[in-house]
């Protein structure tokens, strides 16, 4: 529901301050689609059980369907569109390309930050912790075989 | 050269940078948005709708379904078998409702929200009726109807009779049968459907985005519901966010949202809910099969017998009735049965629409006679990969005529098979089952054939005075990654770089007619419609070149990014120099057209992949869990392209079939209410679940210049049966016979339990 009262808000997203007018009730997921044209982070069940919606919040996985808006309020928000610097893509970005990781690519910017937000935490995980932190994502494509793949060769190179 | 080599795909950078744009991304100037009401009931008379709660601020418009009647006609059903019932299926429901989910109003609004909130506002007074979930109760003489205008719930009755099949049965040495039950599956692609339409009464014309597998046809069914000219709709697909067959039928929502963008003058977006996703877009399998095998003292399955009986929900959507049809029609599979007698039901429930998922009849059809073979292979003791190679259709027949009509253009079953016990380790694997004494240890094996090629495609080819060459398919992706593997084709027969080239898909207004993509068909079909394109332009830039290099054209060739006469380096002409002859007037050669394009169609011939795919698996004796220890796919479909993208499209379609072998399951409860309306209840194969597969590939080319079968739908139509398969064979000494999937531990312990065990 639409409300009268709103709030001002203000995190940094990709590195640049933001500042949003939401009402309490505002989904991240809504925010930032809809007010800040962010589309990488898309709706695929809204109820938490699927991550397309993934986004980093001081760098760790938040499912944004999930998250208010007013509780990013100061913090670090990071999606794909951040990753690249410079035209230079993210090394995981260039695995998922390599092992051909995406098909359909909905889901896609989502995994890519799960590991992203793993790798940054620990950057040689073993082969069934990188299984673990995929598991909250679902893809109906790819079977995970070759995200998995891309993620473990990204290790591998560390 | 490109083709047969895993080339990096081109969609990626767009998906992986997050620029890449579908449906719900999607937003127009004065843009309204639209929710739609829909019924609590599986049967039920509506007597009142009052919307007058719902006009909240914010709302701009609401429709029942006798507001709609007449203005938006009853949706497509392309497949109508002879003699078969088909229902009116109008987009919103008038007066009755017949599945929870059906549509009964719509709402339009100025945002997303105001428009959920107005639903809870609009009162539906309904009057119950009895209804059925069951298609054996709705085949009893006294079963509600779901539709009352027909005097019983048969929507069709087939019967295929081929061969003397009560003859070889009479002579034949042992019978073995077998119940399987097919679960109902939700395709689930990950992005759920959606539809955008924007109308321009100046030039009158409709535009309509939407996530579907089908533009052309959309387009068609658009027209014929709201009476207006084809050429005055333009569909256009956005980037697609998964299909799997969920996004190939006309639905209500594809005709109503463009109806109300005519009506109220602005762009109406509409985007589905994950529950309205499972709720109301089509579903897959639900099949009960009970069918009989005849064998002969050389252990040879000499006929079939029995009853396929498909629950259809409550309307026929677009190719409803070809998915029971499709799974009778393969039911010999890989083998020499040459008699078969078979009746096939469709049965409506009150329930949503089955229709295609990946597969569509076909991996139903394959499931029940590998299951079959190896309960023959259990129950007569005899090795179930010797079983089969007894009965396979040899190498040498083909092209070989099954009973049921088909004609399989090639094939070497035997050789997959062989490939396929070799890398499991068999007679190793099989010892396991004796030596590992904490678990049950079980080994499936499925060797399929998959139909597919059935609908024909165009393509449009220009090359620019510049050199840079478009290439417009009527094939419509949804991941499958065709613009590499079109530009692979197209750069290997021109002979210059895939930079060159750029693959455009998915505009009704730009696109030639053609089919869309499924049914495995896009490579073949697409990628043949494009070559018989590109040899036209071929043909014409050899003349060009010819006439500039004074040579004869049988004497050229084209490569690197040049024309060249044969056997020379330095008599050349490049690929850009011909493309601006094309168009230089001056200069083109006389007797030649202006210009550098072409149409493309392909007449397609169907084709036959298949593959012999072997799981292992182990069963906890206390908690019943199956887990899948290896699992082996030998799959072949002719020809590839690119190894990467077939890899791809085997891994993805594997774990969709492990979903339907151990997870996944749509239920309803008696009274037609789905339970399985989140993520949460309908249960996808998360990356924890998924085993380390063993891909290998055999290759038979078919009969095309391209020599390529199809491969998007082979691993789902292979593989759920030999998972099945060998958790029975793990627990067969037990007493386990699997009727019903998924194999959950609850199922297991409810089979071993009334087996004593």
């Amino acid at each position: 529901m639409s409300s009268s009262k709103v709030n001002i808000i203000r995190f940094v997203l990709n590195d640049e301050p933001v500042e949003v007018l939401v009402p309490p009730t505002e989904i991240l997921l809504n925010t930032l689609r809809e007010r800040v044209n962010v589309k990488s982070i898309r709706y695929g069940c809204g109820e938490g059980s699927c991550g397309a919606c993934t986004v980093l919040v001081d760098g760790k996985p938040r499912l944004s369907c999930l998250t208010l808006t007013i509780s990013v309020d100061g913090r670090d928000v990071t999606t794909v569109e951040g990753l690249s610097k410079d035209g230079e893509l993210h090394p995981i970005q260039k695995a998922f390309i390599e092992h051909n990781a995406a098909q359909c690519g909905y889901c896609t910017p989502g995994f890519i930050l799960l590991l992203k937000a793993l790798l940054d935490r620990n950057p040689n995980p073993s082969r069934d912790e990188v299984i673990d932190s995929l598991s909250s994502n679902l893809c109906r494509c790819t079977g995970y075989k070759n995200i998995l793949e891309a993620a473990m060769s990204v290790v591998r190179r560390r | 050269m490109y083709v047969g080599k895993p080339v990096k795909r081109v969609e990626d950078l767009r998906l992986i940078t997050g620029s890449a744009k579908y449906l719900d991304d999607m937003v127009l100037p004065r843009m309204l948005y639209a929710y739609f009401v829909r019924s609590v009931y599986a049967h039920a008379k509506i007597t009142e709708i009052d919307v007058s709660k719902a006009m909240l601020p914010g709302i701009v418009a609401i429709f029942t379904g006798r507001d709609l009647k007449d203005h938006c006609g009853p949706l497509a059903v392309e497949s109508v078998y002879k003699g078969s019932k088909v229902p009116v299926h109008y987009p919103l429901a008038v007066d009755e409702v017949k599945y929870v989910g059906e549509p009964v109003a719509v709402i339009v609004g100025e945002d997303r929200y105001v428009v959920r909130d107005a639903a809870d506002e609009v009162s539906v007074s309904y009057q119950q009726l009895p209804s059925v979930t069951d298609p054996m109760e709705a085949l009893s003489s006294n079963s509600p109807l779901v539709h009352s205008e027909f005097s019983d719930n048969v929507c069709f009755r087939r019967s295929i009779k081929r061969g003397e099949v009560e003859a070889l049965f009479n002579n034949s040495s042992k019978r073995v049968g077998i119940k399987v039950k097919i679960q109902r599956l939700a395709p689930s692609a990950m992005e759920p459907r959606g539809v955008l339409a924007e109308y321009d009464r100046g030039s009158e014309r409709l535009t309509v985005w939407a996530s579907t597998q089908f533009p052309h046809k959309l387009r068609t069914w658009i027209s014929t519901s709201l009476k207006c000219p084809e050429s005055s709709v333009r569909v256009i697909t956005p980037e697609v966010g998964g299909g799997f067959g969920s996004k190939l039928s006309h639905y209500p929502e594809d005709v109503v949202i463009p109806y109300l963008a005519m009506r109220i003058g602005r762009p109406v977006k509409w985007f589905e809910e994950r529950g309205e996703n499972l709720r109301s877009t089509t579903h897959g399998r639900d099949m009960i099969a009970e069918v009989e095998a005849a064998v002969d003292e050389n252990l040879r399955v000499t006929a079939l017998r029995g009853r396929i009986i498909a629950d259809l929900g409550a309307y026929n959507h677009t190719h409803t009735q070809d998915n029971p049809i499709l799974a009778a029609n393969m039911l010999t599979g890989t083998y020499a049965i040459g008699a078969v007698d078979l009746e096939v039901i469709g049965v409506f429930t009150n329930k949503m629409a089955t229709d295609a998922y990946r597969g569509a009849g076909r991996p139903e059809g394959s499931y029940i006679i590998e299951r079959l073979m190896d309960r023959i292979a259990r129950t007569l003791n005899v090795d179930p990969a010797e079983l089969r190679m007894r009965n396979f259709i040899p190498p040498q027949s083909f092209p070989y005529r099954t009973p049921l009509g088909f004609v399989y253009d090639s094939g070497n079953y035997e050789g997959a098979l062989r490939r396929a016990l070799e890398l499991v380790n068999y007679e190793d694997v099989k010892r396991l089952k004796s030596t590992v004494r904490d678990r049950y240890i079980g080994v499936g094996i499925s060797t399929f054939v998959e139909v597919c090629n059935f609908g024909y495609q165009s393509s449009y080819v220009k090359v620019e005075p510049s050199g840079l060459i478009s290439v417009y398919t009527s094939t419509s992706p949804h991941g499958q990654g065709e613009e590499t593997a079109f530009s692979q084709i197209v750069a290997d027969r021109l002979g210059v770089s895939m930079e060159k080239i750029r693959v455009i898909h998915g505009d009704t207004d730009t696109i030639p007619y053609g089919s869309g993509t499924a049914g495995s068909w896009t490579l073949t079909s697409g990628g043949m419609a494009i070559i018989n394109a590109v040899e036209r332009i071929r043909e014409k830039m050899l003349r060009i070149a010819a006439s500039r290099l004074e040579a004869r054209v049988e004497d050229l060739e084209m490569n690197d990014g040049r024309i060249y006469v044969k056997g020379t380096h330095d008599k050349y002409v490049t690929f850009e120099e011909v493309a601006s002859i094309a168009y230089d007037q001056r200069k083109l050669p006389g007797g030649l057209e202006m210009g550098l394009t072409a149409t493309g169609f392909y007449r397609p011939e169907l084709t036959f992949p298949f593959g012999a795919y072997i799981a292992v698996v182990s069963v906890d004796p206390e908690t019943y869990q199956v887990t899948l220890e290896r699992v082996v796919m030998v799959s072949d479909c002719g020809k590839v392209v690119n190894p990467m993208l077939v890899d791809g499209q085997i891994a993805g379609g594997a774990v969709q079939a492990l979903g339907q072998a151990l997870y996944e399951d749509f239920v309803y409860d008696k009274d037609g209410n789905p339970l399985s309306v989140s993520f949460a209840d309908y249960l996808l194969p998360s990356a924890t679940e998924v085993p380390e597969f063993i891909l290998d590939r055999t290759e038979t080319p078919a009969n095309n210049p391209l020599g390529t079968k199809g491969v998007g739908e082979l691993s789902t139509i292979g593989l759920a049966q030999a998972i099945v398969n060998a958790v029975e064979d793990a627990l067969w000494k037990m007493g386990a016979e699997i009727v019903e999937t998924p194999v959950t531990p609850q199922r297991l312990y409810g089979v071993l339990r009334r087996r004593g065990a």
